[in-house]
């Protein structure tokens, strides 16, 4: 199926800039704000059709959010482009200061996240971005898992009065299959499978993974409800309640184990309803390999998701 | 206001009280009544720990209260150390840690320019300040985009939190270096309300050079056991100070 098929599905980058220019064509105050990723961002047809709208502040990240702040004052609508682990990385305390604390109407699109970036290595992984960004207070994180999604996000960010992250992918993922008049609900986990014996929380990169993963399960007769929480802050805790009503939680991110949402999903568990969980993820700082590599190795794959969920049904017992 | 609360950073305060004055009460185009105008022209106080210097200010133009400076730093009070957009109408932007104010003052400056707007901007940084990397790449990019409607104010003291700037991580020479960078370069005495007034209201061009006004002053002005000591950066005065500092500007308000 589609996890087994690397290369093949959609980089979410296109649906990204093709709502952009959309929405820029409706909308004047929109403007892009980007670090030299005009390339890499995929926003050379925006710069095309509106030049006066994009702003290339050159290589120089806690300047381009600074800018983002200021271009919010002056009543423009700034989509802040860049690599997600320089925009993150390098200019978190613009992140927190000009934008989060001030409250600004900035959108922050962290671009080819995770480990998009294999074989550059861990400089150019952003897979510490959901911890560092949830923790701010005021700041919706959104992840979304396939172009449609990344689509219904951007045209949500666009007209939320607020500060808005969306992790953007550039690693080929499938269209998920929704029911006809799907709606994307920012802070809203979606259930795309019931399933009562363990639930299985993902975003981003991991949903379509998990959602193999189950009908692996399914097959062996476990019944394993997938929810692709793609708001991961402010967090469905509703919906975490209800998954832990299962008996068991898996969660799977291209994140590192620690603070992302794994982390999301135990501090509700703990306080509301404490079940077993597995948090799935990168254990650190990563070796040299590809984006797939990776993800084989550190059983961020559908058997590895898998393989996970019935330990835990085992350890339960 | 810093003897009230016991804490505060006096010696910066003083040292750009008179820019502050200079900009609120001749400069600056505003309405306290509807601060979110989009035509007003905008202040970012990048030295965002000289609150009791900016707050002063916003009261004196009617963004709040004078009454309201009473509770400077007090447990609740909208008037915290570093100033906050989302209490304190007429503030622009959340600053506090050094290097933010300019990079936002770019961004208004160049929304701004995509509007033709006739707006100026204006952001007050310290000269420690400089020593931050986000402040050059402001600069950079300001020069590079010909900001004509930017104007920064270095509040140029010579002094620091620990030491004099020369000796910490020199600045100079300063004026060469926003030249190099595609700036006008003034430099006043920034004490002088005269000279503050021309460089500050001299009409600029919508897509010209950005203007950097290297203003000469003294931390702690106008109190003679504040002026000129790095020790005022922080500082409580006890009762007895407080009241010779005020005789002392009393005196020279009078003369």
């Amino acid at each position: 199926m589609s996890a087994a098929s690397p290369g093949k599905g959609f980089d979410c980058r296109n649906a990204y800039v093709e709502t952009l220019e959309v929405l820029a064509a409706e909308d004047p105050r929109i403007v892009a704000v980007v670090n030299d990723s005009v390339g890499s961002s995929k926003l050379n047809k925006f710069r095309d059709q509106f030049p006066e709208r994009l702003v290339n502040v050159g290589i120089a990240e806690q300047n381009m959010v600074g800018v983002g702040a200021g271009l919010a004052n002056g009543g423009k609508v700034p989509f802040v482009s860049g690599a997600s682990c320089f925009l993150t990385g390098r200019a978190l305390e613009q992140i927190k200061a000009d934008i989060a604390y001030s409250n600004v109407n900035v959108k922050l699109c962290g671009i080819s996240s995770g480990v998009a970036y294999g074989e550059l290595g861990a400089t150019h992984h952003s897979i510490e971005d959901l911890a560092w960004l949830r923790a701010m207070k005021g700041l919706t994180v959104i992840v979304p898992a396939d172009p449609w999604e990344t689509a219904e996000a951007i045209r949500w960010a666009a007209a939320h009065d607020g500060p808005v992250f969306i992790r953007i992918s550039r690693m080929a993922v499938p269209a998920l299959a929704r029911p006809e008049g799907a709606r994307f609900t920012p802070g809203k986990a979606e259930i795309l499978r019931e399933g009562d014996d363990i639930a299985i929380i993902a975003c981003g990169t991991l949903v379509h993974r998990a959602l193999d993963a189950a009908e692996a399960l399914a097959a062996e007769g476990i019944s394993a409800r997938v929810l692709n929480m793609a708001t991961v802050a402010p967090i469905d805790r509703e919906a975490i309640v209800a998954a832990a009503g299962t008996g068991a939680i898996v969660t799977a991110e291209e994140h590192v184990v620690r603070g992302g949402l794994g982390g999301a999903v135990a501090e509700v568990v703990v306080e509301e309803r404490p079940v077993p969980m597995r948090v799935l993820g990168f254990p650190g700082f990563l070796e040299t390999g590809s984006a797939e590599w990776l993800f084989e190795r550190h059983g961020l794959t559908p058997t590895g998701i898998a393989a996970a969920a019935r330990e835990l049904l085992e350890k339960r017992g | 206001m810093a003897h009230r609360a016991k804490q505060g950073h006096p010696g910066g305060d003083m040292s750009c009280a008179d820019i502050l004055a200079t900009l609120y009460f001749a400069v600056l185009r505003f309405d306290p009544a509807e601060p979110q105008a989009p035509t007003r022209d905008r202040f970012v106080m990048s030295k965002g720990h000289c609150t009791g210097a900016f707050y002063s200010a916003l009261a004196g133009a009617g963004y709040f209260p004078e009454a309201d400076l009473e509770t400077y730093l007090q447990p609740g009070s909208q008037l915290n150390g570093h100033p906050n957009r989302n209490y304190l109408p007429g503030v622009e932007t959340n600053t506090g840690p050094l290097g933010h104010g300019l990079p936002v003052a770019v961004g208004m400056a160049v929304a701004g320019q995509i509007d033709q707007a006739d707006y100026r901007v204006f952001a007050l940084t310290g000269d420690g300040e400089l020593q931050e990397g986000s402040m050059w790449e402001a600069a950079m990019f300001a020069g590079h985009r010909r900001l004509g409607n930017l104007t920064v104010i270095i509040d140029r003291n010579r002094l620091q939190q620990g030491a004099s700037t020369e000796d910490t991580n020199s600045l100079e020479p300063l004026a060469d270096k926003w030249a190099a960078f595609g700036w006008d370069v003034a430099e006043i005495d920034g004490h002088d309300a005269d000279a503050l007034y021309a460089a500050l209201s001299a009409p600029r061009g919508a897509d010209g050079k950005p203007l950097c006004i290297i203003a000469h002053t003294i931390k702690g002005r106008g109190v003679s056991f504040m002026e000129n000591q790095a020790g005022w950066h922080h500082g409580t005065p006890s009762d007895a100070q407080l009241a010779q500092a005020f005789a002392e500007l009393d005196a020279e308000l009078a003369a």
